[in-house]
């Protein structure tokens, strides 16, 4: 199959998807269920590595900007911007493309090998409608704020760095942090985070769901879903970036 | 009753059914037989619209499937109990859950009425109390039973079973067949069995279809097949010596 006949496959999925749930009381549950599985269950290793990478980025600008002629508090402003524009919603996204991205994928997948896509069907389910969507509301709705906390804990990740390796003064760093704050980089990075949301929901839901034959193929689908919604996250990243900010 | 005529389906150049007609009527445990590759899963597939089918019609109690409108679909799909070779329970559910789900999605009944309703079905195929376990916990038997526990919770017009034996042990095998035979008597369902299991047509096939490269090679009840002279089937099903020499010996009592 080429790619433009898996494009127009998907979006032939979403058309299913997007379609009215047929009991609300079950569409909450799963949805909630949802909430738990791929927002929660991400929240421990989201704040682990932003407060790392926070503490890195701000030692390696520190280490960069020896010379007396820089102010110091360029590191907090580096590490703010860096936070924000591409780690908040960008890394964050990648890593959960790994992480949430393989386990929709061979749920899903498994699902659909061991027939029990097949049993919703013949009951009269709508099954894309059932598994997806909550999915995508799941993750539209939880990762910005998944998102808001990687900025906030790479941020604090970057002073703690700071204060106990004493490269710079707290005070520098929360001059830099303060300087030339735009709340528009926030509604930008929530933009960005949103739109990576739909593709982490989607491309693995469609890896899974139209997977043929055993748990080896869902094995390879679970693979290709993380490279594929890996690519479109960094492509759909430079075109956000080159219309929000261009 | 569901009539099938003259029904014919295709996969690219591979042309799997080849003109089937058969009936199946109400109250009996209709049977599917066939060597692998006979266009057993895709006519049962046809019968239950996970396939649509090229050609023919297929009418459930004079509703002809491909003229039915969306929600006449749904509605016929919320007749149609089936259960499916691997059991296809969702893993993420309790048994209670897995049993109640057609409730909850079809049906506006108070939570402790489909509760009733449930636990009165596990009570049927024996699973009184397995209500909190999980598929993973459940032998292969027992997924078996909420399966059919699955099927039944609807009170289904139609059931459909996708060899309910394989990979079950002899004993257990003549458990989920009584089951599914007693079943379609109580509930006055049409049953139509897809299965491999020789021991089961004998058991329970009040109508058995036989396919040979998606054509309908034969058709009548059990007790018609061990007198039966056809070639083709008397290859099938007495392929084994033991099974041989038990058609001589009947055969030669039903002479005396």
């Amino acid at each position: 199959m080429n790619y433009l006949e898996h494009i127009g496959k998907y979006f032939l999925m979403l058309k299913q998807v997007f379609k009215r749930p047929q009991r609300g009381k079950v569409f909450r549950e799963v949805l909630f269920r949802e909430i738990e599985d791929l927002g929660l269950k991400s929240l421990g290793i989201i704040m682990f590595i932003a407060f790392f990478i926070g503490g890195v980025v701000a030692i390696q600008t520190a280490l960069s900007v020896d010379s007396p002629f820089i102010p110091k508090y360029l590191i907090g402003f580096a590490t703010k911007r860096s936070m924000i524009l591409e780690f908040g919603p960008t890394f964050t996204s990648v890593i959960l493309a790994g992480k949430v991205g393989s386990y929709i994928a061979s749920s899903i997948g498994t699902m659909r090998v061991t027939e029990q896509i097949d049993a919703l069907e013949v009951m009269g389910v709508n099954s894309l409608n059932y598994l997806v969507l909550p999915k995508i509301i799941a993750t539209i709705f939880f990762y910005p704020l998944l998102g808001l906390i990687a900025m906030f804990l790479g941020i604090f990740g970057g002073w703690a760095a700071g204060v106990l390796t004493d490269l710079f003064y707290s005070v520098d760093y929360i001059d830099g942090i303060r300087l030339e704050f735009d709340p528009f980089y926030i509604q930008y990075a929530l933009i960005k985070i949103v739109v990576f949301a739909f593709v982490i929901a989607t491309i693995p839901a469609y890896h899974g769901y139209y997977v043929k034959g055993g748990s080896l193929e869902v094995g390879r689908a679970s693979t290709q879903a993380v490279v594929w919604t890996s690519v479109t996250i960094i492509t759909l990243n430079y075109f956000l970036t080159q219309m929000l900010l261009g | 009753m569901i009539e099938v005529t003259n029904l014919h389906k295709s996969f690219g150049d591979a042309h799997i059914l080849k003109g089937l007609t058969t009936t199946f009527e109400k109250g009996k445990t209709n049977l599917i037989i066939g060597q692998s590759g006979s266009g057993k899963t895709v006519f049962l597939k046809c019968l239950l619209g996970l396939h649509d089918h090229d050609e023919g019609t297929i009418s459930f109690d004079g509703r002809i499937s491909s003229d039915l409108s969306i929600e006449e679909k749904r509605q016929l799909r919320t007749e149609i109990g089936m259960v499916f070779q691997g059991s296809a329970l969702y893993d993420f559910l309790s048994v209670e859950d897995n049993v109640m789900f057609p409730l909850k999605m079809f049906t506006k009944q108070p939570h402790d009425e489909m509760l009733h309703r449930v636990n009165e079905v596990l009570d049927r195929v024996n699973l009184t109390g397995s209500n909190a376990k999980f598929p993973a916990e459940l032998s292969g038997g027992m997924k078996k039973r909420v399966a059919i526990a699955r099927a039944i919770v609807m009170n289904p017009k139609y059931l459909f079973c996708d060899e309910p034996n394989s990979g079950l042990d002899p004993h257990t095998a003549t458990v989920i067949d009584n089951l599914i035979q007693e079943i379609t008597k109580e509930y006055e369902m049409i049953t139509i069995v897809n299965s491999h299991d020789m021991n089961s047509v004998m058991e329970i096939g009040e109508k058995i279809v036989f396919l040979k490269d998606g054509h309908k090679e034969w058709e009548g009840t059990n007790k018609e097949m061990v007198v039966t002279d056809n070639e083709s089937i008397v290859n099938f099903v007495y392929s084994s010596n033991l099974f041989k020499k038990v058609r001589e010996i009947y055969l030669k009592e039903s002479k005396l």
